[in-house]
């Protein structure tokens, strides 16, 4: 459950839109940002603060490419896979850090700190290939520096 | 050609809100809050040429005023900064550096529309950006240039940062409008069209980033002016080119609209990279047909891309190399459209992955000849899609069989990608 000061915050954001679902982007991102992921309690929450069913969250929870209906490790890799990236060598970067990680694209490391997924344009195709950690956008990160660059990740959190 | 976007870019920061103003900015909001009428606005912005830099091109003065100011109920401004075409990435260089330009657009095109409440609805990803912006908006609340009776005019603006979840389809603005109320963010149906009933049913106009930056010059040195900054008699300012792939200088560029394409390579971009050779580009985005050799000296403006074959769409350039497998970038951009498609309508949810299936096919060197005759036919078909997310994703589609018709054959009749050293087959 969520605590009490954060609901009142969430209450607060919904009666200040135009309409409750207006805010319903926010409130999910906020509790993904408490849970670390839109887990089915996040989800009842949601509904009950915005005054929708459960039902109507979900369907726009797994809309988008940023809400987590599955758990996630601490910080999650995004790499883009579009054009722009895939033209300086994105598919070698992912296939290395997959070798790095040792995890499969889709999956979290064993000690539950990175979660690996492709994703889509991260506009930061100037220097690609591009990665997002959390909300940080990194790039060009190469093929051959992907073990420095995870390396890098791994201190800088520590 | 002078600046007129990056004109204040900083290096290695974004500009301050009192440098902005100390370079002339919000002088061409006071000009028009003091001196001008809202039709006068609009009328500036139809003289100036303005097409929308988001991709369709549509004259922005136009689209204004297409709105009815007769409708009970209140009228919205949209900007739209869900950019999130492949190979695009302008309006997030442009923010980082500067929000201030947008916010003062944005400030005029409300009061040429009679808008009291503006939205920016922004892509997630662009952190940085919409922190500029949420200050930005602040600043210019605390300064009078936003909020109630600005400059005692009696015109009164409250401008919203609304930041998505990442999902490509939002920035069509029908969904987009879907996703900033809270709902699914499919397409709808038009007409009825967003200038008459868009978001919450009430008048709404939707203009890019790029666009709203540029109000700003158009009122305060004049729209002839303004359109004069244009490379060619025919085109109109300046556009933000943002480009990719295999240049040596892969960077967003600020330059005259009708540069033709060469120029911009040779130029700017600082030619190919080593050692290697010019194939073909996307010339605006994923779902712009391909541009090859022969389009060297085609001016970069609407008009004449469009009458060579393509679009200008955002002014995203994604140059390819003479070692790059067109049929593979068609694969990544289609693959990219397939898992973008909302699936609310069925010839895109069911034709796209179709498609990729069939060039995955031909990539592997599994491709038949009549793969190509579905492929024609769904360049044909694909355009009675709900809205344009389908026909965009069958434009390079459509520059691979127009442009590249032999390399695809060679995939088909050597059973293999030419292009590819670790392939199981031999060609």
């Amino acid at each position: 459950m969520i605590p009490e000061h954060m609901k009142q915050e969430l209450v607060k954001r919904v009666s200040g839109a135009i309409t409750n679902r207006e805010a319903a982007v926010d409130v999910m991102k906020e509790l993904q940002r408490h849970y670390g992921w839109l887990s089915d309690e996040a989800v009842q929450e949601a509904a009950d603060v915005l005054g929708l069913s459960p039902l109507q969250v979900e369907e726009l929870a797994t809309f988008y490419e940023m809400i987590y209906r599955r758990p996630v490790g601490r910080h999650v890799i995004h790499v883009c896979d579009s054009v722009s990236c895939w033209s300086m060598g994105g598919e070698s970067l992912l296939q290395q850090l997959e070798r790095v990680l040792e995890v499969n694209v889709g999956a979290t490391t064993a000690d539950g700190i990175f979660t690996l997924l492709p994703c889509c344009c991260l506009g930061n195709c100037g220097k690609a290939p591009a990665v997002m950690v959390g909300e940080r956008l990194y790039g060009p990160v190469t093929p051959e520096g992907a073990e420095a660059f995870i390396k890098g990740l791994i201190e800088s959190s520590a | 050609m002078d600046q007129i976007l990056f004109k204040h870019n900083r290096p290695d920061r974004v500009i301050s809100f009192d440098e902005y103003c100390a370079e002339s900015g919000f002088r061409a909001l006071r000009k028009a809050l003091t001196g001008m009428s809202p039709e006068e606005v609009q009328q500036a912005t139809i003289d100036s040429g303005m097409r929308g830099r988001g991709g369709a091109g549509f004259p922005t003065g136009k689209k204004w005023s297409f709105v009815p100011r007769d409708l009970p109920g209140p009228r919205y401004l949209i900007c739209n900064c869900d950019e999130m075409e492949p190979g695009t990435y302008k309006d997030r260089v442009l923010l980082e550096k500067n929000p201030y330009l947008l916010i003062e657009g944005m400030a005029l095109a409300g009061y040429a529309l009679g808008v009291e409440h503006a939205f920016i609805f922004i892509r997630r990803g662009y952190e940085l950006a919409a922190e500029n912006l949420r200050r930005g908006i602040v600043e210019a609340e605390r300064a009078g240039f936003l909020g109630r009776d600005i400059l005692n005019s009696g015109f009164s603006l409250s401008l919203e940062v609304h930041q998505s979840a990442g999902r490509y389809i939002c920035g069509e603005e029908t969904a987009l409008m879907n996703a900033l109320e809270g709902r699914r963010a499919n397409p709808r149906a038009k007409p009825p069209f967003p200038a008459v009933k868009g978001l919450w049913g009430q008048p709404t106009v939707v203009n890019n980033v790029e666009t709203l930056a540029n109000i700003p010059a158009i009122i305060d040195k004049g729209p002839a002016w303004w359109k004069s900054q244009a490379a060619t008699p025919d085109a109109a300012g300046t556009k933000l080119f943002c480009i990719s792939g295999h240049v040596s200088i892969t960077d967003c560029f600020e330059l005259p609209l009708g540069m033709t394409l060469g120029e911009i390579i040779d130029g700017p971009c600082g030619g190919m990279r080593n050692g290697s050779n010019f194939k073909a580009c996307i010339p605006g985005g994923a779902s712009t047909p391909y541009f090859t050799k022969e389009h060297w000296n085609v001016p970069m403006d609407f008009d004449p891309v469009a009458k060579a074959g393509s679009r200008l769409g955002t002014g995203g350039i994604v140059v390819f190399d003479h070692n790059t497998c067109m049929v593979a970038v068609t694969l990544n951009l289609v693959r990219f459209f397939a898992r973008e498609s909302c699936g609310w309508c069925t010839p895109c949810r069911e034709g796209l992955p179709l498609v990729q299936h069939i060039l995955e096919r031909i990539e592997a060197g599994y491709g038949e000849p009549p793969d190509i005759d579905i492929l024609h036919e769904h360049v044909r078909h694909l355009n009675h899609a709900f809205c344009a997310l389908a026909p965009g994703a069958m434009g390079p589609v459509d520059g691979l069989l127009r442009h590249f018709k032999d390399e695809l054959s060679e995939h088909i009749s050597g059973k293999c990608c030419p292009f590819r050293r670790d392939t199981t087959h031999t060609c």
